[in-house]
């Protein structure tokens, strides 16, 4: 593959004395999506908290292996950590806005980097709403406190938070599990429509979101990269009969 | 046919349950009359003495005069100074023990000894206070003396009540703060900090209410001096002894024999605790809705 965004060598990663992931080698296209599919304790949210480092603040946790963003080595001594941040944003199981209006949450991230014009971060937090579709439903409350909003639209505030710091790559740890299927389906089709200018890594438990929406689909057991490739490949003729057990249904 | 479920019940054992909901009532109700008849004796024997003059002047034999005003006056500022020290050092070791140590068994072992530390009785802290900051340290017996011991005596209580707090922020607000790019003292300033602000205040109106009740501490190590402090003069309060208002209290009583006096004290003791009380339950209220 050319230039793939994220690229991981002989990946391992260790709690303790357990292995989560056992040597995972993957290398993730730019743009479109890319789904995280197993069964639950297979490593595939290890994996995705790798990419931006949140396992740093699990203790106990060691990582061997190879990393690279765009070529570089983020386990490599003296990442810039925060940097690597802003250009992976994330979004989380649980909607997690922060306890502040829903200005202060998106323009939390811009803020942190540094912009202070007022000017500058109403454009950010407007166009991040937007993108985000979300801002028609908010537009008019933009002082009013973010806890106030619905479980699904505390998730697209979430993600317009994200999308605020201009991120290249966006990861989404199940990020549809705690909601309703009106509000799943509007992010489905948000992330459809932001896999155009972002490169997007999400871990699903719904195979039917996996098929649905996802341009390459990877399978994770124990640890393992069982098989990646293309979703319509693994959905219609795996090579794995791991893979062909899992998505049938006889596990997980 | 339907049959109350009592009646099938045996006379012994309802009448079992008859007495036990009677002495249940009784305790009950011993309580509230031995508040309220602490309170109502309380007011009796001070309010007669009470009056603006009394809380407004100071001690004089030329003008003849009883007041507490100094008493207030230093009560006010040994709260204020060993807030002023212990809130920034309070907080900073819980947010260390919580957002930052790496070894769960020394924030554990600090933790053991900041809950021990806060159920020594008051008296050790006032001996050691008068040993280290008035001999060792020779600050005399003043009123900073008497702010410094306070500070190692409610300072448990500040590290206790805040990191209790910070534990519930919950993990997906630091996460999330991260996830975004923001440092860690960032994470901490803008996002868990703020969150756990009902807890800090809680904390500090708790010691603000242990620091008004206090004697033991204030009697060894800030003196009992009665006369009208200084404000802005050079050293005002660091240079000079000064008797709070539990401390005057005891002066009144056990010294001057002076009951309707010391009952006056009482009274507006108790009117500071009410005030401090209500104060801590509106503000947790306050900030727990936003």
């Amino acid at each position: 593959m050319n230039n793939p965004v994220i690229e991981t060598k002989k990946l391992s990663l260790f709690y303790g004395a357990h292995q989560a992931l056992k040597a995972v080698c993957m290398a993730v296209p730019e743009r479109g999506i890319t789904s995280l599919i197993g069964p639950s304790g297979c490593g595939k949210s290890t994996f995705l908290r790798t990419i931006d480092r949140m396992n740093d603040l699990v203790p106990g946790v060691r990582v061997e292996g190879e990393l690279h963003y765009r070529g570089e080595n983020v386990y490599a001594a003296g990442t810039d950590v925060t940097e690597l941040r802003r250009q992976i944003g994330m979004v989380f199981q649980r909607p997690n806005p922060f306890p502040m209006s829903i200005y202060d949450n998106v323009a939390y991230g811009p803020r942190t980097h540094g912009i202070r014009s007022r000017v500058q971060l109403d454009a950010i937090v407007e166009e991040s709403l937007q993108k985000a579709a979300i801002w028609d439903e908010v537009k008019d409350r933009l002082k009013a406190p973010a806890l106030g909003l619905s479980g699904g639209q505390q998730q697209r505030l979430c993600i317009a938070r994200a999308l605020a710091v201009k991120p290249d790559v966006l990861l989404m740890d199940e990020a549809t599990s705690a909601l309703d299927p009106i509000s799943t389906s509007k992010i489905e089709e948000l992330v459809t429509e932001l896999k155009k200018d972002y490169t997007i890594i999400m871990v699903t438990h719904n195979m039917q979101q996996a098929a649905r929406i996802s341009d390459q689909t990877a399978f994770f057991l124990l640890g393992e990269l069982v098989e990646f490739g293309e979703t319509e490949a693994i959905f219609s003729m795996p090579r794995d009969k791991r893979t062909e057990d899992y998505i049938t249904g006889r596990f997980g | 046919m339907r049959t109350s479920p009592q009646k099938g019940l045996p006379l012994r054992r309802r009448a079992y349950g008859g007495a036990m909901r009677v002495l249940l009532y009784l305790s009950a109700a011993a309580t509230l009359g031995l508040l309220a008849f602490l309170i109502g004796y309380i007011l009796y024997r001070g309010l007669p003495g009470l009056s603006w003059e009394f809380l407004t002047s100071a001690e004089s034999m030329l003008k003849e005069t009883d007041g507490i005003l100094p008493a207030i006056q230093n009560t006010v500022f040994v709260v204020l100074v060993t807030l002023a020290i212990v809130l920034p050092l309070g907080v900073g070791a819980a947010v260390y023990l919580t957002e930052y140590a790496r070894s769960r068994r020394i924030a554990g072992a600090v933790e053991f000894a900041a809950e021990t530390l806060a159920g020594i009785p008051s008296i050790v802290y006032a001996l050691v206070g008068m040993l280290v900051f008035c001999q060792f340290l020779s600050l005399q017996k003043t009123l900073l003396a008497g702010a410094l011991t306070l500070v190692i005596m409610t300072l448990p209580t500040i590290i206790r009540t805040t990191q209790e707090s910070l534990k519930t922020v919950p993990q997906g607000y630091r996460e999330g703060a991260l996830g975004l790019g923001a440092g860690k003292w960032r994470m901490i300033r803008t996002v868990v900090l703020p969150s756990s602000a009902d807890g800090i205040v809680t904390g500090c109106i708790l010691a603000v209410g242990r620091i008004v009740g206090e004697s033991a501490v204030l009697m060894f190590t800030a003196g009992m001096g009665t006369t009208l402090q200084q404000f802005f003069t050079a050293g005002g309060f660091t240079k000079s002894s000064g008797a709070t208002l539990t401390v005057a209290l005891y002066v009144y009583a056990k010294e001057r024999a002076e009951f309707g006096l010391a009952f006056s004290v009482a009274v507006v003791l108790l009117a500071a605790t009410l005030l401090i009380n209500l104060s801590a339950k509106l503000a947790a209220r306050k900030l727990k809705k936003r």
